[in-house]
């Protein structure tokens, strides 16, 4: 059982794809794989399984890839647990990567799974942070628990690789640099289609309007505050305003207010904008623990004493439905004002 | 036909409070509950139970002897058969060593045509166990199940992804986990209320003398990842209250991001 852990070398990235469009996590795991990377003296890898996605090597190469391993073939065009599961468990086997990184999407968090079982090791889900013990040189894996009321920071000491997924929206993403190149591996491919057990007969891209919560610079969100569902009218006005996309409170996407893709939380989407503007939300726990990461967080909020200023950089006491529109009136006064401030 | 559905009990963590000193949750005052996926999973099976006559649906946890109380539930929402699944052996164990001891129980149930799963519980919201049972047991797998249908062996399911879905078919037996978009679970009746509640006891217990498990294969010693410390997470310092009228505070809030360059 025991494993011989010096066997074990370099930090690999899965790069997931979908229909030949790279995910924003992989280029948030490719910058955390460097800064792991570099301080484990080490190479870090992507990962990349897909149908002709050639083109995606050089990407993940200008991201920081220092080498990307490449199974290509049509039986690995669209994720399926068993036709992914057996093609990186041969790859584990063959480089024996250090560690190995997934996003925690609904497919990374599948994949990551099904893999640890496989390869016989541990596993730690939804990450936040990730460190290198600098005496163990282990990983040091940080993750919320209980609903983000706890954090633990958790180990695996006697197994290799050790994997993480981690939560997409937290990590830096890796700076691009435009003509870097790196070692491409061309892995040969063993999993045949009457392996895998799924038949996946359609895949349904949502039509609702996409609402990019975790790529957005300015989210202004809506809570149960507003006492009403029409509130999130004057949220948009707000979040155009500002060129930013609403969000919302968990309350208001299970009263059924608006729908759950513009959630911030624990539960819902974790995001890190520039600007974070909560009008009307009372800042549980859950939702703190998805935003507080944001670089400058603004509460509106009838109650002094609601959470959420605890977290607010600046805190305006009042009335939403009044605060909002003068929000908007000093917005297009900013030149005025600028000028006056001087 | 047999189901197994697997279902944990776990804090309402809605309710959850930790104590700053000890870094450990304060359980006094905290409701225990069938975790909320795990229910929409019982419900997939019961509906199925509902629309033919051949299916039983055999639910098991893994937990102490307190878990009873949440199979009691699911006995008394319609379940024909509850095993927890319960020894000091057992405590503490990562999702790879609960998915080896739940695989070790499935086994021994022996024959079932779906094992059906919460996507993931509350408490630890790793959606780990569902994939790694499935692994244990050899059997394909769909998880973040939002829509499920069966004809003969062939299931066919919708999976949830963040920006749509996939349609995927799949054959008995197999692993499949619920979210809660895929149905809304039904409440206890009152006769299976009658029935399992009180004095009555119909949950069976297996320790570790059913399963026959060594130290390797179960509980905290069998498990590769460690917990090497937990903390509350930092609060940010206080930041600024703005005061005055509310063109006052909306002036100033607009020149102090406009210095900031953050509009």
């Amino acid at each position: 059982m025991a494993v011989d852990l010096t066997q074990y070398k370099n930090v690999w990235v899965f790069a997931e794809q979908r229909q030949g469009k790279l995910m924003n996590v992989a280029i948030e795991l490719l910058g955390e794989g460097r800064k792991l990377a570099n301080d484990l003296g080490c190479a870090v890898c992507a990962v990349l399984l897909g149908s002709n996605v050639d083109g995606l090597a050089n990407d993940l190469f200008e991201y920081g890839a220092d080498k990307v391993y490449y199974a290509n073939s049509p039986v690995l065009e669209n994720y399926t647990t068993d036709g992914y599961t057996t093609a990186l468990a041969d790859m584990i086997k063959s480089y024996k990567p250090e560690i190995v990184l997934f996003g925690a999407t609904n497919i990374g968090r599948d994949f990551g799974a099904r893999i640890a079982a496989r390869v016989n090791t541990g596993l730690t889900a939804d990450c936040t942070q990730l460190d290198i013990n600098p005496e163990t040189k282990g990983l040091m894996q940080t993750r919320p628990a209980f609903g983000g009321n706890l954090m633990a920071t958790i180990a695996c000491p006697n197994h290799r690789p050790q994997m993480s997924t981690v939560r997409p929206g937290v990590m830096d993403k890796a700076k691009r640099k435009a003509g870097r190149t790196g070692e491409l591996i061309n892995v040969e491919v063993k999993v045949t289609a009457d392996q895998i057990r799924t038949e996946i007969v359609k895949i349904v891209k949502s039509d609702k309007p996409k609402v990019s919560l975790t790529d957005a610079k300015i989210i202004v969100s809506g809570g149960r505050g507003m006492g009403k569902p029409e509130g999130f009218e004057l949220i948009k006005e707000l979040a155009d305003k500002f060129d930013g996309v609403v969000g919302s409170s968990r309350a208001c996407v299970d009263a059924g207010w608006i729908g759950k893709e513009h959630q911030v939380g624990q539960t819902g989407t974790t995001v890190k904008p520039d600007i974070y503007i909560a009008c009307g939300i009372s800042g549980a726990i859950q939702h703190k623990a998805g935003m507080q990461e944001s670089k400058i967080i603004i509460a509106i909020n009838k109650d002094p004493d609601a959470p959420i200023f605890e977290v607010a950089d600046y805190g305006i006491v009042g009335d939403l439905y009044n605060v909002i529109p003068e929000l908007m009136k000093s917005f297009d006064n900013v030149e005025e004002l600028m000028d006056s401030a001087k | 036909m047999k189901i197994i559905v697997c279902a944990k009990q776990v804090p309402d963590t809605t309710e959850v409070r930790i104590d700053p000193v000890t870094n450990t949750m304060i359980r006094a005052g905290v409701p225990s509950i069938l975790n909320p996926d795990d229910k929409n999973a019982l419900e997939e099976a019961l509906k199925l139970k509902d629309s033919r006559d051949d299916v039983t649906v055999t639910v098991i946890s893994m937990g102490p002897p307190q878990a009873k109380e949440m199979l009691n539930e699911c006995l008394a929402m319609g379940a024909d058969e509850a095993i927890l699944l319960s020894d000091r052996a057992f405590g503490g164990g990562d999702t790879w060593a609960t998915s080896n001891t739940i695989a070790a129980a499935v086994r021994k149930i022996g024959d079932y045509d779906i094992v059906f799963a919460g996507r993931q519980a509350i408490d630890g919201d790793t959606a780990q166990v569902g994939p790694q049972l499935a692994e244990r047991l050899n059997l394909p797998q769909v998880t973040y199940v939002q829509d499920f249908e069966i004809n003969g062996e062939t299931v066919t399911v919708q999976r949830n992804l963040e920006d749509g879905y996939e349609i995927i078919k799949i054959k008995t037996p197999c692993v499949l986990t619920a979210i809660k978009e895929l149905n809304e679970p039904r409440y206890m009746t009152v006769r299976g209320i009658y029935d399992n509640y009180g004095e009555t006891d119909n949950v069976t217990v297996w320790t570790n003398e059913d399963l026959g498990l060594g130290p390797d294969e179960c509980g905290l010693k069998a498990s590769p990842t460690k917990v090497q410390k937990s903390f509350t997470p930092p609060q940010k310092d206080k930041g600024m209250m703005l005061s005055g009228s509310i063109k006052e505070m909306t002036d100033a809030l607009i020149v102090k991001l406009k210095k900031k360059h953050a509009i």
